[in-house]
């Protein structure tokens, strides 16, 4: 009797595994890409400034102790600017905001700016995407939360919304 | 003057084919650009994420492209190119699975099944034979 169903017993695995990637097959998973960064310290990076008058970004102005958000952003990117106005209350409340803005060239983002306004202290351009990759980000927009010590606390992916902010200024230890 | 002027002109128009831009443009060294093809085809675009990087038009994955390229011409083995990738994005981004305890069950379940196959054909001829 257990001979029996011994015999059966590779057909019900293929058929279980058959039905996995069927499954699979039928939903795509639309991965989201957390970085490996989170909990490292940030990555060597050096990103020109973007804005005349404004400086640009770079590792070192992530480790005089104050904690920071660096933003990865871009003004081709169409939720970036949905963005700006929450990125505006964070900057309200004492966030001090990064950016750093791929693929990107300064007449752009100076019309971007004037358009939406701007949140940021610092703007890198990001050449190459050197920066973005060197974080794990796999888009716009990303935030990175990094403490006074130059370590990538949190990520969050995608756009910053009203929910979002207390947490994000909980992080920076400002509380509202 | 005006040859001057034409010379300037025709240097600035060459200029965007004469900087090296590897996303899109071969290495030197032949074996160096194999290595760095192969590469790229085991590589996750991030953006397009059934593709790898070697065939899509995602900015980000002509950036890694470009990446790849300079870290193999500085003298980087592939596999260290990879694991540098993994660390930042995870082992998403490769379509070639590691070999760690938690991908042993993909390496082990077929020679599993082969050597449960092999026994249970075994024991067919054999009780075949008595």
């Amino acid at each position: 009797m257990t001979r029996k169903w011994l015999l059966w017993l590779p057909f019900v695995l293929g058929l279980g595994l058959f039905a996995v990637f069927y499954l699979g097959l039928r939903n795509p998973t639309d991965h989201v890409i957390a970085s490996r960064m989170v909990g490292q310290p940030l990555p060597e990076f050096d990103a020109k400034p973007a804005m005349p008058g404004q400086p640009g970004a770079a590792t070192a102005d992530f480790r005089d102790g104050k904690p920071r958000l660096l933003n990865i952003f871009a003004s081709w990117c169409v939720p970036c600017v949905q963005e700006i106005p929450m990125l505006m209350r964070l900057k309200a409340a004492g966030a001090d905001i990064g950016g750093i803005a791929v693929h990107d060239s300064t007449p752009e983002l100076a019309r971007f700016l004037a358009e939406n306004g701007n949140p940021y202290s610092r703007i890198g351009l990001d050449e190459g995407g050197r920066a973005q990759i060197a974080f794990g980000s796999a888009g716009v927009p990303e935030t990175f939360v990094v403490d006074g010590k130059g370590v990538i606390v949190y990520q969050h992916i995608g756009v910053v919304t009203e929910e979002d902010i207390p947490r994000l200024l909980a992080m920076l230890g400002k509380a509202q | 003057m005006k040859l001057k002027a034409t010379i300037l002109a025709v240097l600035l128009l060459a200029a965007p084919a004469m900087a090296q831009d590897y996303a899109d443009e071969a290495l030197p060294n032949p074996q160096q650009e194999a290595q760095a093809v192969a590469l790229m085809d085991t590589i996750r675009c991030v953006v397009c994420q059934g593709q790898p990087i070697s065939g899509s038009n995602a900015d980000l994955a002509g950036d890694m492209r470009r990446l790849i390229r300079e870290r193999i011409a500085a003298g980087d083995s592939p596999d260290e190119v990879r694991s540098w990738l993994i660390s930042k994005y995870g082992d998403w981004v490769s379509f070639k699975p590691q070999v760690k305890p938690a991908t042993l069950p993909l390496w082990l379940v077929p020679l599993l099944a082969l050597v449960g196959g092999i026994w249970l054909v075994a024991r067919r001829l054999k009780r075949k034979k008595d």
